[in-house]
């Protein structure tokens, strides 16, 4: 027998961080996830843009709900692939054998989807300004911290529901049959926060505070209830 | 209960697995029906049986991977498994790496798991499979054998105290699974207790120190050494025969 033991039970931060790495790590060579939902939100915008042909007055009134729309069909593709390449090759039961805490895949996984889904916003909004000759009224910097709690409630949901629906067999069908539900309040929140500020006709502070409080309740409620998913056979 | 044939465990020894009464079902089908036995640390068992049997439900149960729905396990003296975690090392029957990173990579993270943060640790688990650690091909380049080499350096990177193997020669030309083989008598010599589950019983034969055999989810025949009906096609009619045998006799 070993005399001194060589393995011991890591930091929750550590195993965070080496799990982050390692699927910025596979993304960049599989691109798996970024070039579908990239693709999946060009085709969006296009497609709005066709179909609409609005003033810049109604464009303030409708590009809230046209990109959060865009932003919750694209971020599924990501958020199906999160647990994909986990079921590939079965490497999740390596994770769970090892004494690593569960804890730190949920967030290291929902912190890599959060990475994501924001480097689709950002041309998303850019593109959306451009079709659709997009002025905010409103401070922008309240759009920023609008669209920093909508992404968190999406993906924290998005990533716990789709680690939910790794066993089922229609599991890309599955996850927004579950998430889009669930979303409905936090949707509502983001897309009314969003055309307020835009629109600048009134206070956005209810709606942001709607946000941060699903986003409190949903984290706590995912981060206690992760574990149980991770390992349910 | 299939009492073992080795009478060498004393007392005060610990066996490095208990199962008593253990029961797997899924939904109806009942993989496992009652499988009671204490298997002592510092043995290579191989584990036998048809397709079905139950071999890999009871690996994945010892290994903390699928809960039993009835009895009980005790891994390395622990009732509650994840506590043996740091002391158990499961080989699956998938390679469990993945394919976009090259051995190293892959290493160094499930090494990270572990709390090791050791190159050179890695490197040497890799050479000590047959494989190159300066090699930068990504595992999804390798061939079968390769990758199940790769799965093992993983499985046994944190130096493990019991040490579980799910079909491991699988795809693996006979050389190379004699090689691997060869690797985990050294670490049964070493006092690591060894399970295998596999359908190629006699490359293990010149290093098992028992042979369990379950046939439709309970354990039939458990015996020191290396058996005869242990390097049959299908050990369980070959167990049956000699049963006959012995009784005409």
């Amino acid at each position: 027998m070993s005399t001194a033991p060589l393995a011991k039970t890591p930091g929750l931060l550590e195993i965070t961080l080496a799990t982050l790495v390692k699927d910025f790590r596979l993304e960049w060579r599989s691109k798996d996830a970024l070039n579908s939902m990239l693709f999946f939100a060009l085709l969006v915008i296009v497609i709005f843009s066709f179909a609409f042909d609005p003033t810049a007055e109604e464009s303030r009134r409708i590009a809230g709900g046209l990109i959060w729309v865009g932003v919750l069909f694209a971020a599924v593709v990501a958020l199906n692939q999160t647990w994909a390449r986990e079921l590939r090759n079965q490497v999740l039961d390596a994770y769970r054998v090892s004494p690593a805490p569960a804890m730190s895949l949920f967030i290291a996984k929902a912190v890599g989807n959060f990475i994501f889904v924001t480097l689709l916003e950002i041309p998303m909004a850019l593109l959306f300004v451009v079709f659709y000759n997009l002025r905010s009224i409103g401070p922008v910097y309240e759009l920023v911290i609008v669209a920093v709690l909508a992404t968190w409630a999406l993906v924290v949901n998005g990533t716990f529901f789709a680690a939910l629906s790794i066993r089922t067999r229609a599991r890309e069908i599955m996850l927004p049959l579950i998430l889009f539900p669930i979303s409905i309040p936090a949707l509502l929140a983001m897309v009314d926060a969003t055309t307020t500020i835009l629109t600048g006709e009134s206070s956005p502070m209810g709606w942001i505070r709607l946000l941060a409080g699903y986003d409190i309740v949903f984290t706590t409620v995912c981060l206690m209830l992760f574990e149980t998913v991770l390992n349910a056979e | 209960m299939i009492p073992s044939k080795d009478s060498e465990q004393t007392a005060g020894d610990q066996p490095a697995v208990s199962v008593y009464e253990l029961v797997r079902h899924f939904g109806r089908f009942a993989a496992l029906r009652g499988i009671t036995s204490d298997f002592a640390a510092g043995k290579l068992y191989v584990v036998l049986g048809d397709n079905g049997a139950g071999k890999s439900t009871l690996l994945r149960i010892i290994a903390g991977l699928l809960p039993a729905t009835g009895g009980e396990v005790r891994v390395l003296g622990a009732k509650d498994l994840r506590s043996a975690a740091t002391r158990v090392g499961y080989m699956g029957h998938a390679p469990l790496v993945y394919d976009e990173l090259d051995a190293m990579e892959n290493l160094r993270y499930f090494a990270g798991l572990y709390g090791i943060h050791d190159d050179a640790l890695c490197a040497t688990a890799i050479a000590r499979v047959g494989l190159d650690p300066m090699l930068k091909r990504r595992v999804g380049q390798y061939s079968q054998g390769m990758r199940q080499r790769i799965s093992l350096a993983r499985a046994v990177i944190h130096d493990p105290e019991l040490l579980m193997l799910d079909e491991p020669f699988s795809n693996v030309d006979v050389g190379s699974a004699r090689e691997m083989a060869k690797l985990l008598g050294h670490m049964r010599d070493e006092g690591k207790t060894v399970f295998v589950v596999t359908h190629q019983a006699s490359i293990l034969a010149p290093v098992a120190d028992e042979a369990v055999l379950l046939a439709d989810g309970l354990m039939v025949a458990r015996e020191r050494g290396m058996p005869e009906w242990m390097t049959q096609p299908h050990p369980a009619e070959a167990l049956v025969a000699r049963a006959h045998q012995e009784a005409r006799r």
